[in-house]
């Protein structure tokens, strides 16, 4: 039995840090620090109490709601950057100071900035695991969804 | 110094600080008088990189700038499992920024040195327990400055003019009631750890007010309870009604405007915080570590004298963790003497976070910090118990977990 549903959602983010991204979305509501909670050599989501524990999100487009916790998530991003494990590109609700300036020293240093946009709550609650996303310079996001029934890896 | 009129560092600092305070929404920039440095931290190659790419521009500090934990207990690290090739990438990393002219004072404490910044004051500050504590309990005034920035504001002695640095972005957003909480509860030092916790999952990156307090916390406990508010959520001001200095009120807390959301806190609530505090089951025990954020002087004080005439067990390892100074301190005033013959360890200038000191075989730690029990799990691979310090004292000296819940029935 196939029930799916194939739907593609444009929405129009905020850049924070622009550019252009695309990949599979990881997509939490629990905001997350990437001091103790991001191993910075293979993308893999550490903090075991966030809902994301152990998915990878190298390549990935991050999709929480800010970073919580630690001044030390800049540092920990940016070693991201430099070994190739950094989340293609991030997704918040808000201005998140921490992810945009990892982004800008990471472009000082290695011409590498992670793209950083936000969207509206309302939007962000849209976003599934699973589901494709790209993010063009001007700050549109397409979202290809297939989904089957309620995604119980969404909080 | 965008044009280079300062050098090469003043102006990388200044391009990243511009870009930056866009980010923010800033309309301008605006001076500082302090600042604390937590890039001091060696996470890897990259942090190391960028300090010594600023070192070698010749960049320093224009404002008094104290340093945040480093990478290296520069005493004591060989008698712990630490890598040499770490070792010397963390060491390198502390000579970059002292070179910058900023003052060595590897503490996440810099509130309690000499360096205390004063009511009112302008600063840039790292460090999540460090922020929370200086713009809550001193009213100086600092965004929650990431590591990487926080010493761009300190090479160009300029902030963007944004957030809790303004009168108006300091109000109160959501009020939290203490409704029946025992005075015995407020008075232990392990309800502020636990109720910190709980407020900062609530609040996340709100501005929490605390209403219905019915003791007047010492300055360790507010220390405690800003360091674990800031580890559940993201906050970096509350607000404590008679407590704080810009709360004399409600109405002066809120800035005369209504909460966004009131919660109110049960002693059913405060026992599942104090529960999520815990990730450990059964009674294996094999390290007790206190002090994050660093042990003060008065702490020390308060340690000293329950560990005389007992003794650690072999099974278990004892340590504190603070400063080199705050060493001295208590050295001179006697309480570091009963530490050693209880058979405890010293950590100075960094933490069991920031360093990879622990050998592989301790799996099971035990604090009454909530930071140290909140990262622990995710930074170290351990399993971690929460008690008093008087739990982690008796499970320290009889080899297993032991808690006094009495209290908290």
């Amino acid at each position: 039995m196939r029930n799916n549903q194939e739907a593609t959602i444009q929405l129009t983010a905020t850049p924070i840090i622009p550019g252009a991204a695309a990949g599979r979305a990881l997509v939490s509501n629990e905001p997350l620090s990437f001091w103790g909670g991001y191993d910075y050599r293979t993308g893999e989501i550490t903090d075991r109490r966030h809902p994301l524990s152990g998915q990878i999100a190298a390549g990935c487009v991050l999709c929480v709601p800010f970073s919580r916790g630690s001044s030390t998530t800049t540092a920990v991003l940016l070693e991201a950057v430099r070994t190739g494990a950094a989340p293609a590109a991030i997704i918040t609700t808000g201005v998140d100071s921490f992810f945009a300036l990892a982004s800008v020293v990471a472009d000082v240093m290695y011409g590498k900035p992670v793209l950083v946009v936000a969207l509206s709550p309302a939007d962000f609650a849209r976003l599934r695991s699973g589901d494709w996303i790209e993010i063009d310079e001007a700050g549109q996001v397409t979202v290809e969804t297939e989904r089957e029934g309620n995604d119980p890896s969404h909080r | 110094m965008l044009a280079g009129d300062r050098g090469p560092a003043a102006q990388m600092a200044m391009s990243i600080l511009v870009r930056m305070a866009r980010v923010y929404g800033a309309a301008e920039l605006m001076d500082i008088s302090g600042a604390h440095i937590d890039s001091t931290i060696y996470i890897g190659e990259a942090g190391l990189e960028y300090a010594e790419r600023l070192a070698s521009l010749g960049a320093k500090v224009a404002v008094p700038t104290t340093l945040n934990v480093s990478g290296l207990d520069e005493q004591h690290w060989q008698e712990w499992p630490v890598p040499r090739d770490w070792a010397g990438k963390a060491h390198r990393q502390m000579i970059a920024y002292q070179s910058m002219g900023a003052i060595p004072t590897w503490t996440c404490a810099p509130y309690q040195t000499e360096w205390r910044p004063a009511f009112g004051q302008q600063i840039a500050w790292g460090e999540s327990n460090a922020i929370v504590f200086a713009n809550s309990v001193l009213g100086a005034r600092t965004e929650r400055y990431p590591d990487l920035l926080d010493i761009c504001c300190a090479i160009t002695g300029r902030v963007p003019a944004v957030g809790l640095h303004l009168t108006e972005n300091r109000a109160g957003q959501v009020l939290f009631r203490l409704i029946d909480v025992p005075q015995a509860i407020q008075a232990d030092d392990t309800f502020y750890p636990v109720f910190g916790h709980l407020v900062g999952r609530i609040a996340q990156d709100r501005i929490p007010v605390i209403d219905g307090l019915t003791v007047a916390p010492a300055e360790d406990q507010l220390k405690s309870f800003g360091a674990a508010t800031a580890s559940s959520g993201a906050v970096a001001l509350f607000h404590m009604i008679g407590v704080t200095p810009e709360a004399p009120t409600i109405q002066a807390a809120f800035q005369g405007r209504p909460p966004g959301q009131i919660v109110n806190v049960t002693m059913d609530d405060l026992r599942q915080a104090r529960r999520e505090l815990s990730t450990s089951e059964g009674q294996q025990l094999d390290m007790v570590v206190l002090g994050s954020p660093h042990f003060s002087l008065a702490e020390f004080g308060q340690l000293a004298p329950l560990l005389e005439g007992r003794g650690v067990h072999a099974g278990v390892q004892f340590l504190v963790t603070t400063s080199r100074g705050m060493a001295q301190l208590a050295k001179a005033a006697g309480h570091l003497d009963p530490l050693q013959r209880f058979g405890g360890r010293l950590t100075v200038d960094t933490c069991i976070l920031a360093t990879p000191m622990l050998p592989p075989n301790i799996k099971v730690l035990m604090t009454n910090s909530a930071k140290y029990a909140y990262y622990s799990p995710g930074l170290l691979g351990t399993t971690v118990a929460f008690g008093s310090l008087q739990d982690c004292i008796d499970s320290a000296v009889t080899g297993y977990i032991v808690r006094d819940d009495s209290l908290w029935r």
